[in-house]
């Protein structure tokens, strides 16, 4: 068993921020790619299925993002140095989706109703929702496969875009929208009691389901040969057998319940398999925060901060927690009306 | 364009971009809760009208606050990643506080906005105020953070590492309590202003339109008492400045010698190589009085600050005389409202009144970007004062004009986006034909 130190506490407690911003605004992105690939006849009622379910709660949901971040330049400065220097360009490439996807989607709600201006609002916030977590999962990719140097070095191109532009890391990119999109498709069949819509967005959680094993299985691929910590970790570490069977277990749970249009059952199922597959990456690479060299216990803050933030955390989400229950229980206690 | 420059520039721009977004963050709910309060107390149905329309126009600016304080956040690592991995573990504690107070005002923004017909009267109110109370309460989290680089505790240093590291001590830095003050006030007086002068100008053109004569009356009543109070404010920063960044009150204050019974520089230009203020107006005595309170108090100019470490001084001075300028334009607003209060005039219906408002509307919030200007060039060339210069923090990656001009076209295309939204819900206030329908007594489903 590890040794709970303060540092640990903080990083499981950023692990679990991430979870939750998966859980929760990756949803909202997989939204927005459904905005897009809206299709058939009853596009409209997607599209607006998905509006209305988003609406009250992405701005919530996007703050995990920035508790994360909050937690890693205050907990462990070196790493956020070290990530945000070689990350330079995915990261600002990522703001400047956040910052499309959040304000198109919001001029869209208060714009003009006519159709060629809600088109074109529509169409940057889903493109938007569509390259936010793919470039999130890069830098998440990058992270895992050992690309965050100390200090860059060498030519532009090999400090700056080589770390992250390779398979590995894009695969995850994939990854991580499929992800996005297979979450919002099973809430979605929860959001409506409208059977036509339920269909298409079953239909649509099946297809992203696919979409999430077969990059899963294409990025293990991969790191067989390039990312040897993740390959360990999956396969050959004292938890993986355990943790293969609970991961398959979940999918396999989900995609049953899909099939048998018990959604309520896919709605839990879900979320709990992309909270293990987060949680499979960020076991893999323990102790380490930026593999191969930063570890948690290297890069954690002087110990007297640790343990306020630790007090913050244990504050805030005695707040925090009733607070999100109240909005979901508004929002989310019975089916939209479409 | 070199690096630092570009780097400089794209904070600068991004805060600039940020803070109106933030400002109205914090005064618009309160705007919103008055209103609604007045409806439930009173049963007026224009009020309740106007509490909806002042949520669909914060929606629309809170949105864009959240994504342009997401960007900022990311951008103290991308642009700074030194200042970060030395400040992180130091100043990071409001930042924390800031993530769960932010939360509280996104949740139940959301419950506000999304919640009419879904919660009952008292509790939608309820929510309102929450997010009112939060958003002041996050605005002074990050304004703590700021005020640790002006006046940075809570460490000490050895060998250039810090050590001994309090971020109690840091929360409580010398600037913290100023300078929260000072940004909650121009806060509300900023939004206040802006949105009394919005509806003065519709009041001008649609006279006795009770829609916009309450607008103006509660708009009236957070902005005015904020700009009333902000010179108290703006006083004991000054105070606070003179006796931690000297360097800063002398550029602030154009004054170049160090004297005593020193004058109060007002306007002029000043020229960094002769050390002289031309075309100012000079006060004897008052800037000892305002920096220390004691007319023959010496006040430290900038010939006490070795030439490397001078701020900006033309643009520190200039940007401060347009705050103080805007600052008392808007105190004198308010003192015509009183008056006319006093005297029992109706404000909506005194045109030369509501031509002021009007011209005023945009006064607090260029006042707010000038002061923002004056604090963070005024603490040049140094991110923490003192300890740690902005050059020294900047991102190792080249070629940061590229990222600048590209958030630069950005934010202008938002910026626009977003006063097209904002004329066509303004464009949209009550016609002759809505009255009927506010008039006629709705049965709310509780």
């Amino acid at each position: 068993m590890p040794d709970f130190t303060p540092a640990l506490l903080v990083a499981v407690s950023l692990v679990a921020a991430l979870a939750a911003y998966l859980v929760m605004a990756g949803a909202d992105f997989g939204g927005g790619v459904w905005d897009l690939f809206a299709t058939g006849p009853r596009r409209r009622r997607q599209r607006a299925l998905i509006a209305e379910s988003i609406g009250p709660i992405w701005e919530a949901n996007h703050v995990w993002l920035i508790l994360a971040v909050v937690l890693l330049f205050v907990c462990f400065p070196p790493a956020f140095a070290r990530l945000s220097v070689t990350l330079h360009i995915p990261l600002t490439l990522m703001l400047v989706g956040i910052v499309l996807r959040g304000s198109a989607f919001t001029f869209r709600t208060y714009d003009s109703q006519s159709d060629d201006v809600q088109r074109r609002w529509g169409l940057v916030f889903s493109w938007a929702s569509l390259v936010t977590p793919v470039l999130l999962g890069v830098a998440a990719g990058t992270i895992a496969a050992g690309g965050i140097p100390v200090r860059p070095s060498g030519t532009f191109v090999e400090a700056y875009i080589h770390p992250w532009l390779r398979a590995f890391p894009l695969a995850i990119g994939v990854l991580a929208l499929s992800l996005c999109a297979y979450l919002a498709a099973v809430y979605l069949t929860m959001e409506t009691d409208d059977h036509e819509l339920q269909e298409d967005f079953r239909l649509r959680a099946f297809g992203a389901g696919i979409g999430v094993f077969v990059t899963a299985m294409f990025a293990l691929f991969l790191a067989r040969r390039h990312v040897p910590l993740v390959w360990q970790g999956l396969t050959a570490s004292a938890w993986a057998p355990g943790y293969q069977v609970v991961v398959g277990g979940m999918a396999l749970l989900s995609f049953t319940a899909l099939w048998q249009r018990r959604y309520g059952i896919a709605r839990v199922a879900a979320p709990i398999q992309a909270v293990l597959i987060l949680g499979g990456w960020a076991l893999c690479q323990y102790p380490y925060l930026l593999p191969p060299d930063l570890t948690i216990a290297a890069a954690a803050a002087p110990k007297v901060t640790l343990e306020l933030v630790l007090a913050a955390l244990a504050l805030g989400f005695v707040v925090l927690v009733p607070s999100l229950i109240y909005l979901f229980r508004i929002f989310k206690s019975r089916p939209q009306r479409v | 364009m070199n690096d630092l420059l570009a780097a400089r520039s794209q904070m600068g721009m991004s805060l600039a971009f940020h803070i109106i977004f933030a400002v109205v963050g914090i005064g618009m709910p309160l705007l919103m809760v008055m209103a609604e309060r007045r409806w439930l107390t009173t049963g007026d149905q224009v009020y309740l009208e106007l509490a909806r329309r002042w949520a669909k126009g914060t929606a629309i600016m809170f949105a864009v606050g959240a994504v342009s304080g997401t960007v900022l956040s990311f951008e103290l690592g991308l642009l700074w990643p030194h200042f970060m991995e030395f400040a992180g573990p130091i100043f990071g504690m409001p930042f924390s506080l800031e993530g769960f107070a932010f939360f509280v005002e996104a949740i139940f923004l959301g419950i506000y906005l999304y919640g009419w017909d879904r919660l009952s009267g008292r509790a939608h109110l309820g929510a309102g105020i929450v997010v009112a109370l939060s958003g002041a309460l996050s605005g002074i989290f990050v304004v703590i953070a700021n005020a640790w680089m002006n006046t940075p505790t809570g460490f000490t240093m050895v060998d250039g590492r810090p050590t001994g590291i309090d971020p109690i001590a840091a929360i409580f830095n010398p600037a913290a309590l100023t300078q929260t003050i000072h940004m909650t006030l121009a806060a509300y007086a900023a939004t206040g202003f802006a949105v009394a002068g919005i509806h003065a100008f519709l009041l001008l053109r649609k006279p006795a339109n009770a829609f916009h004569r309450r607008a103006l009356h509660i708009a009236l009543l957070v902005g005015g008492p904020a700009a009333l109070l902000q010179p108290l404010s703006g006083d004991r920063s000054a105070k606070m400045v003179a006796q931690h960044q000297p360097a800063k009150l002398a550029a602030m204050e154009a004054h170049f010698r160090t004297e005593s019974a020193a004058p109060l520089i007002i306007g002029g230009i000043p020229d960094e190589e002769t050390g002289q203020t031309r075309y100012a107006i000079r006060i004897p005595y008052l800037l000892s009085i305002l920096a220390h309170g004691d007319p023959q108090a010496e006040v430290t100019g900038l010939d006490r600050v070795p030439r490397d470490e001078w701020p900006n001084v033309l643009l520190v001075h200039l940007a401060f005389q347009l705050m103080i300028g805007l600052g008392t334009v808007m105190m004198a607003i308010t003192a015509w409202a009183a008056w006319l209060a006093w005297r029992r005039q109706e404000l909506s219906e005194h045109r030369a009144f509501l031509r002021a408002v009007a011209l005023a509307t945009p006064a607090g919030f260029l006042a707010v970007e000038a002061g923002w200007m004056v604090t963070e060039l005024g603490r040049q060339p140094w991110i923490i004062h003192g300890v740690m210069r902005t050059a020294d923090a900047v991102t190792p990656m080249p070629g940061l004009v590229v990222p600048f001009t590209f958030f630069t076209v950005l934010y202008c295309l938002l910026t626009v986006a977003v006063v097209w939204l904002m004329y066509r819900q303004i464009a949209k206030s009550p016609t002759a034909e809505d009255w009927q329908r506010i008039y006629t007594p709705v049965l709310r489903d509780a």
